[in-house]
């Protein structure tokens, strides 16, 4: 492989994994507080694309009007999804909880189905989006360096929010202890819908910026970006924000390259991203940034 | 200041509490003794908010806190250092004492505050950017009461804190909360399996058996009750 196809392929790489990395914080962050895996978080993927198509073919708003106005609705839907369908069930055993979730991802997946009719739909992007850029003899499509400095300034963003605000430090010790943090004078209903808004924002923009790299939406598209998502997640060490950052970008980056060496393999892309989540939970079921933490009694 | 009566509680078919009054009063110490299973930790947990009473009231200062969920009981004045500590082992120390203070909106006060707490608790200011998890039992111990002094709670109420402890440093953790009794007034609902120990810092002490008061009484008369001495102080 020549020295411009590897680094046009870690291009293509770094952001596809910034996507899935986007989409896995998400998970991440609901795992790292209620302990679920919200199945339906990957139908929050489709949702914001849909919602931007709309917002674009229906309402007539500017591309970045309609991408803020899908961002919102999503959120929405998220915290109503939490509200409506986790909150109550969460003094109830984890089974519970992870029913709902499943049920949730096939009323989502559904509805979207009646809703926005099974037949997928062509994603046009922004003009701008689709600029060849030639950066020396390497060549681009101008959304794939806009994919990754999107996803860099949202994870900077989200990395401040969790470490140096009041609500991301609640979230943090929320992660350990939501009785002892409702002790501290947290607001912890509140707090866990925060983490709600800011993972189903990240699943909006995850899903926008999937729709114009890969410009045709279904009402099943969230299905594998969530699958893959998740397995960043756990790659990472599931519950960790790092970690998933780490995950997702590792995971888009293997992908890419396994296919750029071994083209010939290039049909077995999904198997080998479900193959390293299968090696992990045998070797190493903490991943990446995970570590099991020794507790003091 | 805290008035409790007739408050029941039941967790499933078991029947914790069942019918306790009791009445803490502003710059006392109040102790909350008893064995294993009494009933004393179900009677903070329900004053938080964290378990539902059957039937009964609480008020503080007035107000019913019934109903409440535990950050409304913290905004009315109350914090709990629950048992077993339990601090925040992924922030830091200071991370700890910060989030203590999260109903309250002065920063400039907050820093002053916690460089209050770290003169009470030097050990804590020499470990301030460590995580929790790192600290020793005792260093834990006394995180845990300067993270819920940092709400400025008019009630400060303690679940066990001897409570897995060496004996001089559980010594220690009541020399504080008598010291902070002393200097600044604040009012203490304790908890502690050690009654000896207990009753030698209190005010007045209530004896909690199967989720009933058994007795009450000023703490140095508890101290020398025939049933007491035998019963939780092991004397003859």
């Amino acid at each position: 492989m020549t020295f411009d196809s590897f680094f046009q392929n870690l291009a293509n790489g770094i952001s596809l994994g910034s996507l899935y990395a986007l989409i896995a914080i998400g998970y991440t962050m609901v795992y790292g507080i209620l302990r679920l895996i919200n199945f339906a978080h990957g139908d929050l993927v489709m949702l914001g694309s849909y919602f931007a198509f709309y917002g674009v073919s229906m309402f007539f708003l500017p591309w970045w009007a309609a991408f803020i106005f899908a961002v919102g609705v999503t959120a929405g839907v998220g915290v109503v999804m939490e509200k409506v369908a986790y909150r109550p069930l969460r003094e109830f055993p984890r089974i519970n909880l992870f029913t709902a979730a499943v049920a949730v991802s096939f009323l989502l997946e559904n509805l979207a189905i009646v809703i926005f009719g099974g037949r997928p739909k062509a994603f046009s992007r922004p003009p701008f989006m689709d600029k060849m850029l030639n950066i020396g003899s390497i060549t681009f499509v101008s959304y794939t360096p806009i994919i990754i400095a999107v996803s860099l300034v949202l994870f900077v963003g989200l990395i401040l929010i969790i470490n140096h605000t009041k609500a991301g430090t609640a979230m943090r010790a929320l992660s350990k202890d939501i009785e002892t943090t409702g002790l501290m004078g947290v607001n912890t209903n509140k707090t866990i819908m925060f983490a709600f808004l800011l993972g189903s924002c990240l699943a909006a923009v995850g899903g926008i910026l999937w729709a114009i790299k890969f410009p045709q939406i279904n009402p099943l598209m969230g299905v594998m970006p969530g699958l893959k998502a998740f397995v960043a997640a756990v790659l990472g060490g599931i519950g960790n924000v790092g970690g998933a950052m780490i995950g997702g970008l590792l995971l888009g980056i293997v992908e890419i390259m396994l296919v750029a060496f071994f083209p010939s393999l290039s049909g077995y892309r999904d198997a080998f991203s479900f193959a390293i989540l299968i090696l992990l939970l045998l070797f190493r079921p903490t991943g990446i940034m995970g570590e099991v933490q020794p507790e003091k009694v | 200041m805290l008035n409790i009566s007739n408050l029941h509680v039941s967790y499933g078919g078991i029947r914790a509490l069942q019918g306790i009054s009791l009445n803490v009063e502003e710059g006392k110490i109040i102790a909350l003794l008893g064995a294993n299973g009494a009933g004393k930790s179900t009677t903070l947990r329900t004053i938080m908010g964290i378990v539902k009473p059957d039937q009964g009231s609480i008020d503080f200062e007035g107000e019913s806190l019934l109903g409440l969920k535990s950050f409304q009981v913290v905004m009315k004045g109350i914090a709990l250092v629950p048992e077993g500590r339990r601090v925040f082992s992924n922030l830091t120390v200071k991370e700890n004492l910060s989030l203590g203070a999260y109903t309250r909106k002065d920063k400039e006060k907050i820093k002053a505050d916690i460089e209050e707490i770290y003169e009470l608790f030097p050990r804590l200011e020499e470990r301030h950017t460590q995580s929790a998890g790192t600290l020793s039992g005792g260093e834990q111990q006394m995180l845990a009461l300067g993270r819920a002094l940092m709400s400025k709670p008019r009630l400060l109420m303690i679940d066990e804190p001897s409570l897995g402890l060496a004996p001089v440093l559980s010594q220690d953790v009541l020399s504080k909360l008598v010291e902070l009794n002393q200097k600044r007034n604040q009012t203490v609902l304790l908890i502690e399996q050690n009654a000896r120990a207990a009753l030698s810092i209190a005010d007045y002490a209530y004896i909690l058996e199967t989720g009933q008061i058994k007795l009450e009484g000023p703490a140095s008369e508890l101290a020398t009750n025939d049933d007491v001495r035998k019963t939780y102080l092991g004397i003859h």
